[in-house]
């Protein structure tokens, strides 16, 4: 069965007036149907870069430079704006941090939701407004006839990316990508869409790229983890895996780091030192200057990307041992 | 794991400090760097006037009525060379601009000056107080704002009279709202932030915390505006005067000079108002260039 | 949006009040009302009879009643210089200033939005960069030089167009306005220019920012991740968003332009309340003056008011706001 989407040695630099910035530079992944996979990283590390890439919505100084993403077999890198269309909306969604933001505050719910099914297909008014109707009340929003009419500040600020989840599922896509959808959101609202976005894409096979810097909200609902540090995924595989077995010592640090893994009374860890800037990157590997286990080969030689073994990828030249783990 | 020593240094960025970052910033913009060019040399010019003006033209015994309406580049009866022509009253048509250029710097930037000290201490006034008298300025400020420059200026001097005193007061009247509404913008905004309470509570005298705290902190807008009303105020002046409400013609001033020659122009003598008009063109484009460029650095939201 | 409305009105009523008490204090505290509303060759009678229609023996509110009586039927003495009512003076010039600034406005949105948006859209193209040169040039320009310079280019040198006068006029209502008949448009065009390049220049500012803060917004990038055609993105989402700024800055531009126009007026000989106002400062023609300082405060509050209802209706944020919470 072919993958839904297929990333193959990604690479997107920024050129700006300072320098070049290799903001994505080398990264692999394919996703199946259904298939939730959760990209984690800090700020920086080039997690939302690589999901705007997927949707070809890297503006100048930016621009992908090298790489191949397959959407369904179709290749997208080099495509032509009008192909980059008629692809965003219809067959890969977006959600974004911001539901404030994202949802233009001057225009109707309904105005914003109908023209996202018209741009890509030509049904009548009718038909398109009930199409949103439906699709409000799969995101469990109520009275869906009095919010089409409404504008966005009327509504709260989880209600919001409820539309816009409800919007990117419009037109049935293969593939979402989930910018840190929830990071703007209030606790209990998280689990709720988090919740949401599961059951969907459960229910309708649609494959979720979820992009986040907190490991706890990936860890139930994503089937595979990435983890990436300053533009490339250094480790990857199955989540329970990952987070059991981790064998970068980053994904170590980042487990660590969990407030909920640190006993009261102790310092919280942290990761010493901070991410590089990506204008001045080390030799070698980015995180070697952090790294409790660097060789002398870590700081010359940036490691390649290696199979570990049991559907696990792995960027490091000394992994940690099967036998340390939390 | 907190007291690992980093095993390689981090390579390090290139530093510069903010003020050279702003130079080199600004300079990136030949037009910028131009316009700013254009500026410090007409003000040398005008500052120079009574030094390199071939004649002073509104001392009465240096004129010869004889020599009136030449044409750009025509010699008089006794051969001396008139570069723009003269006017109707036998000045020189390049030393009337230099004075009245001067005259528009000095009115221009006096007028600013002053405007922008009274402006300044009633917003921050306004913005550290709050309450009444907050809104009494303010709404004062507002009312002021929404009525045009002109119409202000020429009201008033219809009251007070022609002269150069009188066009300053009109000018700062007209402007200092702006500054006020301004700085009391940029200064509810700082009041709100944590080092002024902490510098309320080590218990620091309000004029102090106005002065080190507040203020530096509201410069940068500030700075724009002042520079764009500049050429603002310089422009109102000619208009003022061309409309023969401003200075007196004893005075020199670009408005007046073009107003002078606005009869000849359907005759064709088009020199009086031509030259004088350029001049003024040139000196408020330049200085609208150096305050657009500033804007652009200066401003926040635009800076990707 | 009726509780909005309802404020509203009464809040120009207010400034309006607030500037007829101003008014009335310059003139009859401040200044002498015998001197600035009396013709100074008045004889004995004329003195007396002023004084009892004004009610200047009586106590200073009551004179400011009066005085709010005359000004809502009109009445504010009679021009020095043409003897005829003040108000009607004012009045009888108003259209001739009303159209040459409709026009200018109409020339600023219409020449400066489209400008703009290129502008903003292209920015670092030469087209882009020409059109904000140019408009730099144009807010910089002197109004009355440019005047003038186009007359000497188009009037003495071409000969295309009249040095200046308004030109023949059609009538509707009794209205003398010079749109209404074709043979007046020429002199009607290098007027409405002059005032209108400032707020060309001013409006291509706007709308180049406009849209440059926009295509960076968030809402922009959600249209595009949605497939939006660019068209749609800039017509629909960008376009109502930069119209709100737009709108805001032009009613108030409005205003200012019908206080410019005495610039231009004065430049082109037109026959309208700028022109009369300059005259009427030159010959001491008080009550002219007052009159068209109320009227012109008048018309102020009354375009605000239009612009705050035309801003509500483009900016929902601003209607259900007022109405709800």
């Amino acid at each position: 069965m072919t993958a839904v989407l297929e990333v193959r040695d990604l690479k997107a630099h920024f050129f700006t007036r300072r320098g070049v910035v290799a903001a994505v530079d080398g990264v692999d992944f394919s996703l199946q149907r259904g298939e939730v996979m959760g990209l984690v990283g800090e700020s920086g590390s080039g997690k939302t870069v690589t999901g705007l890439s997927i949707l070809g919505l890297i503006d100048p100084p930016g621009r992908i430079v090298a790489g191949s993403i397959k959407l369904a077999g179709q290749e997208l890198v080099g495509a032509d704006e009008e192909t980059w269309r008629t692809i965003r909306g219809r067959k890969v969604a977006m959600i974004f941090q911001d539901p404030m933001m994202t949802l233009n505050p001057v225009l109707r719910i309904d105005t914003q939701m109908m023209e996202a099914i018209l741009a890509h297909e030509k049904v009548p008014q009718e038909e398109a407004r009930q199409r949103c109707r439906d699709a409000l009340g799969r995101v469990g929003i109520p009275s869906p006839d009095e919010r089409l009419s409404a504008y966005p500040h009327q509504f709260s600020g989880g209600m919001r990316q409820r539309v816009a989840i409800a919007i990117a599922l419009l037109n049935n896509p293969e593939l979402i990508i989930a910018d840190e959808p929830t990071t703007a959101l209030d606790v209990t609202i998280q689990a709720q869409i988090v919740a949401q976005v599961q059951k969907l894409a459960a229910e309708m096979g649609t494959a979720v790229v979820w992009v986040t810097h907190d490991l706890a909200v990936v860890s139930g609902l994503a089937d595979k983890l990435a983890v990436m540090y300053a533009g490339r995924i250094v480790e990857e595989g199955p989540t329970a895996d990952v987070l059991n077995r981790p064998m970068h010592p980053y994904t170590l640090g980042l487990l660590n780091s969990l407030p909920v893994r640190n006993p009261r009374g102790k310092p919280l860890n942290q990761i010493p030192g901070a991410a590089p800037s990506l204008l001045a990157l080390p030799p070698g590997c980015p995180f070697a200057p952090r790294c409790p286990r660097a060789v002398d080969v870590c700081v010359t030689t940036p490691p390649a990307e290696a199979d570990a073994g049991n559907a696990r990828r792995l960027r490091c030249y000394n992994p940690l041992p099967s036998a340390e783990a939390a | 794991m907190s007291d690992v020593t980093l095993k390689t240094a981090l390579p390090k960025e290139k530093v510069e400090t903010p003020f050279a970052r702003f130079v080199a910033d600004y300079c990136s913009s030949t037009v910028a760097v131009a316009a700013l060019a254009v500026v410090v040399v007409l003000i040398a010019l005008s500052a120079l006037a009574p030094w390199i003006a071939p004649q002073d033209p509104y001392d009465l015994t240096q004129l010869s009525i004889m020599d009136n309406m030449l044409a750009p580049g025509e010699r008089s009866m006794e051969g001396k060379l008139y570069l723009l022509g003269t006017d109707d009253q036998g000045r020189d048509m390049l030393s009337a601009m230099f004075y009245g250029l001067k005259l528009s710097f000095f009115v221009g930037i006096v007028a600013t000056a002053l405007a922008l000290a009274i402006g300044v201490a009633l917003g921050i006034t306004a913005a550290y107080f709050g309450g009444r008298i907050d809104t009494v300025i303010m709404r004062i400020v507002d009312l002021q704002l929404s009525f045009p420059a002109i119409l202000i200026a020429l009201i008033l001097l219809s009251l007070l009279g022609k002269g150069v005193d009188k066009v300053i007061i009109a000018l700062v009247t007209v402007q200092w709202a702006y500054y006020a509404r301004t700085i009391r913008g940029g200064a509810l905004v700082e009041r709100q932030r944590e080092y002024i309470d902490a510098a309320r509570n080590l218990a620091l005298p309000a004029h102090r915390i106005i002065f080190k705290h507040l203020l530096p902190n509201c410069l940068p807008p500030l700075v724009v505006v002042a520079t764009i009303q500049v050429a603002h105020a310089i422009s109102l002046e000619a208009t003022l005067s061309f409309l023969g409400v401003g200075v007196p013609i004893t005075e020199p001033s670009l408005g007046l000079l073009i107003s002078n020659g606005y009869k000849y122009i359907l005759s064709g003598k088009y020199w009086v108002s031509v030259y004088p008009g350029l001049l003024l063109l040139l000196t408020i484009l330049a200085i609208n260039l150096v305050g657009d460029r500033l804007r652009d650095l200066l401003n926040p939201r635009l800076k990707s | 949006m009726l509780a909005f409305l309802i404020r509203r009105v009464g809040q120009s009523l207010f400034v309006i009040l607030a500037m007829a008490a101003l008014v009335f204090l310059g003139v009859f505290l401040i200044g002498n009302p015998i001197d600035v509303l009396l013709a100074p060759d008045a004889d004995q009678i004329e003195r007396q009879q002023a004084i009892e229609r004004l009610g200047l023996d009586k106590p200073l509110w009551q004179q400011f009643l009066i005085f709010l009586y005359d000004l809502v039927r009109g009445d504010l003495g009679k021009s020095f210089v043409h003897g005829t009512s003040a108000v009607g003076l004012i009045f009888e010039r108003l259209p001739a200033t009303m159209e040459l600034a409709l026009v200018a406005l109409l020339l600023a949105v219409f020449i400066g939005i489209p400008l703009g948006i290129i502008a903003g859209l292209k920015s670092d193209s030469w087209a882009g960069r020409s059109i904000m040169t140019g408009s730099i040039v144009g807010f910089s320009l002197p109004n009355f030089w440019f005047g003038i310079m186009l007359i000497l280019f188009f009037a003495v040198t071409l000969q295309w167009l009249p040095a200046g006068g308004r030109g023949p006029t059609g009538s509707l209502f009794g209205i003398e306005l010079s749109l209404l008949n074709p043979a007046g448009w020429p002199n009607l065009l290098m007027p409405a220019l002059t005032l209108a390049i400032y707020k060309v220049s001013l409006v291509i500012r706007l709308a180049y920012s406009g849209t440059r803060e926009a295509m960076l917004q968030d809402y922009v990038r959600f249209a595009r991740a949605k497939g939006l055609s660019r068209k749609r993105i800039l017509g629909v989402h960008v376009l109502k968003n930069i119209l709100i700024p737009i709108v805001t800055v032009l009613g108030l531009e409005l205003g200012s332009m019908i206080a410019f126009a005495v610039v231009t007026e004065s430049v082109f000989a037109w026959p309208g309340i700028g022109k009369l106002l300059i005259d009427s400062i030159g010959r001491l023609d008080r009550p002219v003056i007052v009159a068209y300082l109320m009227i012109v405060v008048a018309l102020f509050a009354l375009i605000n008011l239009l612009v705050d209802i035309l801003y509500s209706v483009l900016d929902p944020r601003v209607r259900l706001s007022e109405s709800g919470s």
